[in-house]
């Protein structure tokens, strides 16, 4: 089983990826929406790829107000 | 259709609607590309009458006021057409609120029953702000997982009576909902609709974009709102059409709602309707040369056949791929909850599909001006509805002035609110604060807004002052939230932003630490919300005598300013 700390890593390494940011750029504590300059859809599009990399379903509702990594790696540790 | 001229109410007309068509499909719900139900008018009577046997059991009676928190789904409905059954007033709330934010309206609008989903529920029944709303007595949760602690709710699944309820009828002057058009941190602006607004606004919305047996309406926007409330339900119900939901609302299992279910309207806010525009660009740029051309030449005599209307069957012939990728069925796409950019607007035209963008706002019951799309005009919002009185109000040398209306939708005023209500609606007219001019032609164009208060792409109404609570205690003299337009009126709805004023303590600084406080509490406000700059104000703010910050001074003495070498970033 993953650590959380793994977790966090994964999932910032993904969105560095699916974003196209700079590596290393990206931090646990970061806000996704202001650090990557996204929208709602954008954030929901990274959802579904975060789903794919856990083998995991992450309802709306769980992701709902969540906009840095570091609640989001807790909801997804939650499910793992 | 039915003929709503015959109804006094909501459940009147539903409870016929459910009579007139019992083997029709009323609701399809789907969940990751996978149907789980559908749902006919007969079986949507079967399951809304026990519950509405069981809330008059409980108490529940003409007037009493139950609020539902739910995501887009069947239930909702149900719970809405049980509470109006029992002549009740429904209090939707918007499910993206913060659980402080929810009890806060709850308590406003003095709720007895709540109907909300488990989620839900497990965030609200921990929030320290419940105690502080007994008005809420009945909460039924559905959605329970098993063995799951139900903090004092009840499972919504059971609330079933047994015997036969009985129907209470309403009047059009009734009171039909509460709907909070905001007010979540500053006073609540609950707009009380009655059920003579909606069947009002029903009978022209249809008039233009009519429903009938066997259209498939996607629901999106939240059924809280305004929009989806009444095309998402009210409307396809009281025509025998069906409504879809999609219980995870991603990008991808949207896009495949639309062949799959062969959609026939569906609404959607200015930012979605971007990103379907972006993702079919990428695909027209991907295109081979040749193809390229092909499609460039058909795409321009579409243009050239549908300039003075549709001609839908016309438009999918010639781009069949394009119109396949959304079903094939597709009537419009209706867009609303806030201002859409016209190019976004004309792209779509241009393919041959009609984009209905309208002007509204709750308080006028949903729309007020809507693109008949005859011809389609994508610098205007489009022409009054029938029963719609549009005036402006005071106009400048080009024609523009603040837009004022007056219909049967108009609502009678905000709860609990005599002098809010008493500046909104003024001798009959509403007071919509937005600028607009008509043209030659009886289209409306917008120009900005008076008001203190912006509105975003995803269609969120944020009002300054709400979004003030999340800077107080902060080490300063006095501050203020302003919406940059209103200090700086432009004549523009886009890219709307709030700024953030302060007055720092005499001999003070500003400084990076207080910049930085500034950052982390604006970065735990929802993003939507939060101010985009500082402004620095070396004076007293102008107070009233009891210690209120008199906004429009303020405003005007900032608006003396240059807004671009004023403003601090975050």
């Amino acid at each position: 089983m993953r650590s959380l700390e793994q977790t966090t890593q994964e999932i910032l390494e993904l969105a560095t990826k699916h974003f196209k940011a700079a590596p290393g750029s990206l931090k646990a504590q970061d806000d996704f929406y202001k650090k990557l300059g996204i929208d709602s859809l954008q954030a929901l599009e990274l959802l579904s790829r975060l789903e794919d990399h856990f083998h995991i379903e992450l309802p709306d509702y769980e992701v709902q107000g969540v906009s840095d990594f570091k609640t989001l790696a807790e909801r997804i540790q939650a499910r793992l | 259709m039915l003929d709503l001229a015959k109804y006094s109410s909501i459940g009147e007309a539903v409870r016929d609607a459910l009579e007139t068509w019992p083997g029709e499909v009323c609701l399809y719900e789907s969940d990751r590309g996978e149907e789980k139900q559908r749902i006919t008018y007969r079986e949507f009577k079967e399951r809304a009458l026990p519950l509405a046997k069981w809330l008059q059991d409980s108490g529940f009676r003409a007037g009493d006021r139950a609020s539902i928190i739910m995501t887009n789904q069947s239930k909702w409905l149900i719970s809405a057409y049980a509470i109006f059954y029992c002549g009740g007033t429904l209090v939707p709330l918007d499910y993206k609120l913060k659980p402080q934010e929810q009890w806060t309206l709850l308590k406003h609008s003095g709720a007895s029953v709540l109907i909300t989903e488990y989620p839900i529920w497990r965030q609200l029944s921990i929030s320290a702000c419940r105690a502080q709303v007994p008005n809420v007595k009945t909460v039924l949760v559905t959605e329970v997982p098993a063995n799951a602690e139900l903090a004092g709710a009840q499972a919504w699944e059971f609330a079933k009576g047994a015997d036969k309820p009985t129907f209470v009828p309403r009047k059009r002057e009734d009171l039909a909902c509460i709907v909070y058009s905001s007010g979540t941190g500053g006073t609540p602006k609950g707009c009380m609709m009655t059920h003579g607004n909606y069947l009002e606004q029903c009978v022209a919305l249809t008039s233009i974009y009519p429903f009938w047996p066997g259209v498939k309406y996607l629901s999106i926007l939240p059924t809280n709102h305004a929009i989806d409330f009444m095309v998402g339900f009210f409307g396809p119900f009281i025509c025998g059409a069906a409504v879809v939901h999609l219980r995870t609302l991603r990008p991808e299992f949207v896009r495949e709602a639309f062949p799959k279910y062969q959609i026939t309207y569906v609404s959607l806010v200015p930012l979605v309707l971007k990103n379907l525009q972006k993702g079919l660009q990428a695909r027209f740029d991907e295109l081979p040369p040749g193809k390229r051309r092909i499609f460039e030449w058909l795409k321009g005599i579409n243009k050239t056949l549908t300039k003075s209307r549709p001609i839908l069957p016309l438009s999918r012939l010639l781009l069949k791929q394009v119109h396949a990728a959304f079903g094939g069925k597709l009537e419009a796409i209706i867009v609303g909850g806030a201002f859409t950019e016209p190019q976004t607007l004309q792209f779509f035209y241009d393919l041959g599909i009609p984009v209905a963008n309208g002007y509204g706002l709750t308080e006028a019951g949903t729309a007020v001006t809507v693109n008949d799309l005859r011809p389609f005009r994508a610098d205007t919002v489009g022409k009054p509805l029938p029963g719609m009185e549009v005036r402006i109000l005071n106009p400048d040398a080009d024609g523009i002035g603040q837009v004022s209306v007056r219909s049967k939708t108009v609502m009678p005023g905000y709860l609990n609110e005599p002098e809010l209500t008493a500046q909104t609606i003024v001798d009959g007219w509403l007071m919509t604060g937005d600028m607009g001019r008509f043209d030659t032609t009886g289209h409306l164009q917008l120009f900005g807004r008076k008001k203190n208060m912006i509105v975003t792409e995803e269609g969120k109404n944020v009002y300054a002052e709400d979004v003030e609570q999340a800077f107080e205690g902060l080490p300063v003299k006095e501050y203020c939230v302003f919406a940059a337009n209103y200090i700086w009126p432009s004549r523009s709805m886009l890219g709307e932003q709030l700024v953030l004023i302060i007055h720092l303590e005499p001999g003070k600084q500003f400084t990076e630490e207080l910049r930085q406080e500034i950052a982390a509490r604006n970065s735990r406000l929802i993003n939507y919300k939060r101010i985009h700059g500082i402004v620095l104000y070396n004076d007293d703010f102008p107070l009233t005598a009891s210690l209120k910050i008199i906004r429009v001074s303020l405003a005007e003495q900032l608006g003396k300013l240059n807004r671009k070498e004023t403003i601090v970033p975050v």
